[in-house]
């Protein structure tokens, strides 16, 4: 008997993620993977995955899953506003961040995600996805990973392994951090910038607009004025830059970003505050503030070593 | 010649070989490049996740808890990467092309920039050795240089809302062939019928940054009739 979910309604943007494709960004093909690493390190913790699993992720509104098969230990993690509605209809508030078992005919609707943006759906056992050079993410853009390289589509059939582990659930307590500023090291260009803008980046806020999706955040505030060039010689892009336009309005190039770009880097979001900044929601302002990379590589430390927590 | 190395953020950093867009800093790079990759494939070197040429640049991307910026230059300034023929690595790839005026969109806007006739610029095209700079933006979209001097032109004013997987467009002294259906302000003059770009394949890329490409010229009953691989 194979065990599946049907998709009833498949959210906003809901794709299959791993922690990413690499080796090919030579070739055009960025990592992409998922957005926040921890929380998708916490939703395969949760169920007993590996942590490396593929896991599926939503943004804002996700999906309405119902189970067909035998029962499953799933978790949702995230601040997620969801339910699970049984067989019968009976519907129950869910929790995140709290492994449960769902039975056959039980749906979970995931309603919304709160003062953030994604969140993540594992089950143990994993679901059964197509390794695409070694990886199950998911570039839309490009049609490639599991589900052909689409977001997931209503009547999709999302099969998962039938695990021989225990069942057990889990718990774990986390908390978003509030704040909104956002660490970061120059960029490669910063010397293009005008001495004022320089000051305005680091002193002004900048407001998440609603153009922005894994390929990158494009920000609204005081114009950055170049007075170097307006485009340099096409340059392999790293995840994390920002980028200043002719227009003078940055984006922060996100995991699904192109692999070469033409516009001046102002600066690089350190990794340790990327999830952080990937989960600021439309409207928010944004403060940047310089580090140096002493500073970013003991973040990076206290980031991973968060981990263990859970 | 490598002339600088910075860091991009704290997992990456940027090899720099000057502000010269020419195939002989192109091969400084590339040299880089294939030898970042030998040694990432012979495990001489831990913690590599990207290494992606462009023009004049190649930058290095890796994951913070394995490895940090300050070994990966160590391990550059400490190698003689420069000493390896490209052709160890690289190959020479014939790529066919139909040019046909159903195919050739902007002949017309050539010929009267260039004032040479649709055969002259074609053959030009076709005699052309060109070499891989870069692949990117998309996938597979490889960038090629050097076009002859009398085939130099801008692009267009508006861009195309759409042009066709495998299109073969000229702007200035580059080429370029359209792996997906994609907008673009290249002058287009011709069109592939090979699969650039297969992402399924084990060799997913037909070309590699540091490749030659001679182009050959096919008739239209060719083009329809070609199966890829």
């Amino acid at each position: 008997m194979s065990n599946y979910f049907k998709v009833l309604r498949p959210g906003i943007n809901s794709t299959f993620q791993d922690l990413g494709r690499f080796g090919l960004q030579h070739l055009g093909i960025v990592a992409s993977g998922c957005m926040d690493q921890l929380l998708f390190y916490i939703s395969n913790k949760l169920v007993g995955n590996k942590v490396s699993q593929g896991a599926l992720e939503f943004a804002y509104q996700g999906p309405l899953l119902e189970l067909v098969g035998e029962s499953a230990l799933v978790a949702v993690s995230g601040k997620v506003n969801f339910n699970v509605i049984n067989k019968n209809g009976e519907t129950k508030q869910g929790t995140p961040n709290e492994s449960f078992v769902v039975s056959n005919g039980d749906k979970i609707d995931i309603l919304s995600t709160i003062n953030s943006v994604y969140g993540y759906l594992s089950i143990l056992g994993g679901f059964k996805l197509k390794e695409i050079k070694g990886s199950v993410s998911t570039l839309v853009r490009a049609k490639i990973g599991p589900n052909n390289g689409n977001k997931l589509q209503s009547d999709d059939k999302i099969f998962f392994n039938k695990s021989n582990s225990a069942v057990k659930t889990k718990k774990i307590e986390f908390d978003f951090d509030t704040d909104n500023t956002i660490r970061v090291m120059k960029g490669l260009q910063f010397d293009y910038f005008s001495k004022k803008s320089q000051e305005d980046f680091f002193s002004k806020e900048y407001k998440v607009t609603r153009l922005t999706d894994r390929m990158g955040m494009r920000l609204e505030g005081v114009k950055l004025e170049n007075t170097v060039s307006k485009n340099i010689k096409s340059e392999g892009i790293t995840k994390g830059s920002i980028q200043i336009p002719g227009d003078g309005q940055p984006i922060v190039l996100l995991s699904d970003h192109p692999t070469i770009g033409g516009y001046p880097k102002i600066a690089n979001v350190i990794s340790a505050d990327y999830d952080k900044l990937v989960q600021k929601t439309t409207g928010l302002n944004l403060k940047f503030k310089l580090v140096d990379l002493s500073i970013a590589e003991s973040a990076f430390e206290d980031y991973i070593a968060s981990f263990n927590n859970f | 010649m490598l002339k600088k190395i910075s860091n991009i953020g704290d997992c990456g950093i940027t090899c720099d070989f000057g502000d010269e867009v020419n195939k002989k800093t192109n091969k400084e790079v590339i040299k880089l490049f294939n030898f970042i990759q030998t040694s990432v494939n012979n495990k001489k070197i831990k913690g590599i996740l990207n290494y992606t040429p462009s023009y004049n640049k190649l930058i290095i991307n890796f994951e913070l808890g394995k490895i940090k910026s300050k070994e990966i230059i160590e391990f550059i300034k400490g190698s003689d990467y420069s000493k390896t023929a490209l052709s160890e690595k690289n190959k020479i790839v014939e790529i066919p092309i139909c040019y046909d005026e159903e195919f050739a969109l902007d002949i017309k806007r050539l010929e009267e920039k260039t004032k040479l006739s649709f055969k002259e610029i074609v053959n030009e095209h076709l005699n052309t050795d060109f070499f891989v700079y870069m692949i990117g933006f998309v996938p597979g979209q490889p960038f090629l240089g050097d076009l002859n001097k009398s085939l130099y032109h801008d692009r267009l004013d508006t861009p195309r809302v759409k042009i066709k997987k495998g299109s073969v467009g000229i702007v200035e002294k580059f080429c370029t062939i359209y792996t997906f259906e994609s907008p673009g302000g290249w002058n287009i003059i011709g069109k592939t019928p090979l699969d650039l770009f297969n992402i399924n394949k084990k060799n997913t890329s037909v070309l590699s940054p540091g490749d030659t490409v001679k182009f050959k010229s096919i008739t239209k009953k060719d083009l329809s009739s070609f199966k890829n691989e």
